[in-house]
């Protein structure tokens, strides 16, 4: 009671002490960190823009035909982009091929099908893989896959499927497969995770429904978890091939770096991305920079729409962000 | 034996008007909260309608009711907290010494510092020691006078009769201390900036009854300096600590008076069937 | 009616589809991990000879010399990576705290929309964009414009775990500390930060992580330096450009030495995540 009694003389002795609250510190704080978050917003536009300007002599020029004109000499001041598209395109697809089937079986693996005991080892060094630079598997790619590839792998493809048109000719190394192989390993880890929170999030229920119609393990997992994932797994692989389109280091190191269009696959190639970080530097004039710009341009507008699509399937399904696991 | 001062008569009109027989012993207690036609709603749906109320000085005023009677919104009304949650609207005016909380140049930060708040689930800020939470409401508006913070450190805590179990532990976590504990601190944490009022939202409701006598102890030590208003979904809580009570229903003030007569002469019979335990 | 059960077979044959569904999942889980160890095995393999005092030490030397080391790509790297950071920060987590304290409902999955599509931006990208406004207008490479280039990549990285972590804070702490009268923002920086912030250096440590091993948007910014250079105006070295340009070089002893620089950022980069994972132990942060 005496406590009480000191506590009230001293009433308003805190009150004096304290400042009185101003709510310019509020605003000024709601406005700055608003200002911070609306910053992605303009740096799309920025990218766009910026392109867009760098770019404007080249499209002034050439116009559509840019994208489908097949020949790419600097020399002769010819720019056309096709064999890049068809790259980029040719080896995204490879590394599609090579890379789904995996991801989507390992995801199953680790949610539906292995003890639990070695599903967090597993998903560690998928992410281990995942923290690995494009440069450093490019460099693995140069001189421990290619050699691999060229002295095993691929004669016994052109052996066993040498009667098709993809695995015709001469072997150098580098080459498109070898750059879908390497692209296909870097995007294994994204397409294994975003894969793995879907088949995460698809509700206990829909397992429990079918256990307790007598089905096995993988029958539980091909009826009720497949299908009811299915949005989200085309979101996952959506996402993976955005990231294939756009990759640079690995592709670039192993992939030849020569324009042209050809069915084989064993012949070299050139990505939208490796030809910018090639030739960025050695672009002498102006329509040449220009050119190189453009296609930023087209390789970002590209990338921007595939991963548009993803969002927009992952969206309905994942509840918790896939930037994490597309780090 | 000593007649309790009986409120202004115009506390014990319900809802509907009708004004019931009052004592006339003696002058008007001070009052500190004069609420008059309060209405909540949340969204589209009310949650409080038409609640007249006056507040005691000096005195603990429990409020009671089944879940979802508005209890707590209505304690959150009285410092202006309803406003964290977006798309409330407020009608009516809620009066503290006089003063209407709801003027538009009244800083809310203001008026929670002079009507202070203790949660159901205790929450000591878990990056703090016990010292540096009870002290965080002064250090936060800016008080800086070291001198000063060590005084009410230890005044505030001697009030939540805490001093004597953490004096030697003040740098500990202040999540290392029992529930009951972790009450009393955040209780001495509002203390701090010196309010007049103290709201308390079902405060012993997450801890055992040792803890939760200690509490009502507390309760009745402070409310010699403090007004308290304390929402309780334990009756016989109310019935132990509180000079007042009103009971809530379905977001409407259905009676009002001292605990006495609301415990054991309650005029409505919705008051009735309550305390009796026929609907909770 | 009379209920019929499978035969024996088809019961053997359900039970030998579930036996082949778990093998080979579970060689495709082997596969996916496999360039791991491959890549890991080279590294060392490769690597480990040439990582030497004189690597940490030692600047470039000409061509056809041999010897040297990578020292100013070491920390040119670090300087990229300090100037990336004081645009990534910043933004990223004043950003991310406006989406978990600030946004409404709409607004929110719009930002997060785009933060997430900026997300997958191929990198060399940026480096085009930050050619385009920093290099050309100041007509020469800089470490300015890789720091930059870093940076905005960080930027969508670091909003997104802010905003996670942030929105993991319990809302009991806001409201005590606004009932104590405190005014909104400090509650936010003193109580909400303060309390999240284990997870918002979590997520500026991955971040970092990731841009550290970056290096197609340096081609064109940094541009990379075979001496040191003071001058932050000026072309910077960094250890993944180095690593390129050696590996694609014809020279042998150049080929040692991308080996090397690779083992040691991808020990910097492990190390970071090691620290990460340290850091989130038991909690439900996970980092996929």
């Amino acid at each position: 009671m005496n406590v009480a009694a000191e506590m009230s003389i001293q009433a308003g002795a805190a009150a004096a002490q304290m400042k009185s609250p101003s709510r310019v510190g509020d605003k000024a704080f709601e406005w700055l960190t608003l200002g911070m978050a609306v910053a992605v917003i303009v740096l799309v536009f920025l990218i766009g823009w910026e392109l867009a300007r760098g770019s404007s002599l080249a499209i002034q020029k050439f116009g559509f035909r840019f994208l489908i004109a097949s020949k790419w000499d600097p020399v002769t001041e010819e720019f056309g982009a096709l064999p890049f598209v068809y790259g980029t395109l040719v080896s995204s697809l490879i590394a599609l091929l090579i890379a789904v089937p995996l991801s989507i079986a390992t995801a199953v693996y680790l949610t539906e099908l292995a003890p639990l005991w070695i599903r967090q080892p597993i998903v560690s060094l998928i992410e281990m893989l995942a923290a690995i630079p494009s440069v450093i598997l490019g460099l693995w790619g140069i001189f421990v896959m290619i050699p691999w590839l060229r002295d095993y792998l691929f004669p016994f493809l052109k052996h066993l499927l040498g009667w098709t048109p993809f695995f015709t000719g001469p072997i150098y190394g580098p080459c498109m497969l070898a750059g879908g192989i390497i692209v296909a390993i870097m995007i294994l880890p994204i397409i294994t995770s975003v894969s793995r929170e879907i088949l995460r999030s698809v509700p206990n229920l829909q397992r429990e429904a079918a256990y307790a119609l007598g089905a096995t393990r993988w029958e539980v997992t091909r009826i009720a978890v497949l299908s009811y994932a299915r949005k989200g797994l085309f979101g996952a692989v959506t996402l993976g091939l955005g990231r294939a389109l756009g990759e640079t280091m690995a592709v670039t190191m192993v992939i030849g770096n020569t324009p042209q269009i050809a069915a084989s696959l064993f012949k070299p190639g050139y990505t939208l991305a490796s030809v910018i970080a090639n030739e960025f530097t050695e672009a002498t004039t102006d329509i040449y920079l220009q050119s190189l710009f453009e296609i930023g341009l087209v390789l970002f507008g590209v990338t921007i729409l595939v991963n548009l699509l993803a969002q927009l399937l992952l969206k309905t399904m994942v509840t918790t962000s896939t930037t994490r696991a597309v780090q | 034996m000593k007649v309790m001062p009986s409120p202004d008569p115009s506390v014990f009109e319900r809802s509907d008007g009708a004004a019931l027989d009052a004592v006339e012993t003696e002058p008007a207690p001070p009052l500190t909260f004069q609420v008059k036609a309060l209405s909540m709603w949340y969204g589209g749906k009310q949650a409080i309608e038409n609640v007249s109320l006056d507040v005691v000085s000096k005195a603990v005023t429990a409020i009671i009711g089944p879940s979802g009677c508005g209890k707590s919104t209505f304690l959150r009304c009285l410092n202006r907290m309803h406003e964290l949650v977006p798309r409330t609207r407020m009608e009516g005016t809620v009066l503290l010494d006089g003063e209407d909380l709801y003027l538009t140049n009244v800083n809310p930060a203001i008026v929670r510092r002079r009507v202070g708040m203790v949660f159901q689930k205790s929450n000591p800020f878990p990056t703090m020691s016990i010292g540096e939470n009870v002290i965080v409401g002064l250090r936060l508006n800016g008080v800086r006078d070291k001198k000063f913070l060590n005084e009410r450190l230890e005044k505030s805590l001697r009030m939540a009769a805490l001093w004597d179990e953490v004096k030697d532990d003040l740098h500990k976590p202040g999540t290392s201390l029992s529930g009951g504990q972790q009450q009393r601190l955040c209780i001495a944490r509002a203390l701090a900036v010196e309010p007049e009022v103290i709201l308390m939202d079902e405060p012993c409701s997450a801890l055992d009854p040792i803890a939760t006598a200690k509490i009502e102890e507390l309760i009745h030590e402070l409310r010699s300096q403090y007004t308290i208003v304390i929402v309780t979904h334990n009756m016989q809580q109310a019935g132990r600590v509180s000079d007042f009570t009103a009971f809530f229903y379905m977001g409407r003030l259905i009676e009002f008076g001292t605990t006495t007569k609301i415990f054991t002469n309650p005029t409505e019979k919705q008051t009735e069937d309550y305390i009796t335990g026929r609907f909770g | 009616m009379k209920m019929k059960f499978q035969t024996a077979n088809q019961h053997t044959w359900r039970t030998i589809k579930n036996v082949l569904a778990s093998a080979a999942t579970f060689l495709s889980a082997v596969l996916v991990i496999a360039p791991l160890g491959l890549v890991f095995f080279h590294l060392l393999a490769n690597g480990l000879s040439s990582v030497n005092w004189d690597f940490f030490t030692h600047l470039p030397k000409p061509v056809g010399e041999a010897g040297g080391g990578m020292a100013n790509a070491i920390v040119g790297s670090l300087i990229l990576l300090g100037l990336g950071s004081m645009i990534g920060i910043p933004v990223g987590v004043l950003g991310g705290v406006y989406l978990a304290e600030y946004g409404t409902a709409r607004a929110n999955s719009v930002l997060r929309f785009v933060a997430d599509v900026l997300n997958g931006v191929p990198s060399i990208t940026w480096g085009v964009v930050v050619y385009g406004l920093v290099v050309l207008r100041f007509k020469s490479f800089s470490a300015y414009a890789g720091g930059l280039a870093l940076g905005l990549i960080m930027i969508p990285l670091i909003l997104r775990t802010t905003e996670e972590v942030v929105l993991l804070v319990p809302n009991g702490y806001r409201e005590a500390s606004l009932a104590l009268g405190v005014a909104r923002w400090k509650t936010i920086v003193h109580i909400v930060m303060k309390t999240a912030s284990k997870g918002i250096i979590t997520g500026i440590l991955l971040a970092l992580a990731r841009i550290a091993g970056e290096t197609a948007p340096l081609l064109f910014t940094a541009f990379g330096n075979r001496f040191w250079d003071h001058n932050l105006a000026q072309p910077i070295a960094a250890l993944p450009l180095q690593i390129f340009t050696y590996a694609i070089s014809p020279y042998d002893d150049w080929h040692r030495q991308a080996w090397a620089g690779a083992l040691v950022l991808v020990i910097g980069i492990f190390c970071v995540n090691v620290v990460v994972r340290i850091l989130t132990r038991g909690r439900k942060i996970s980092v996929a």
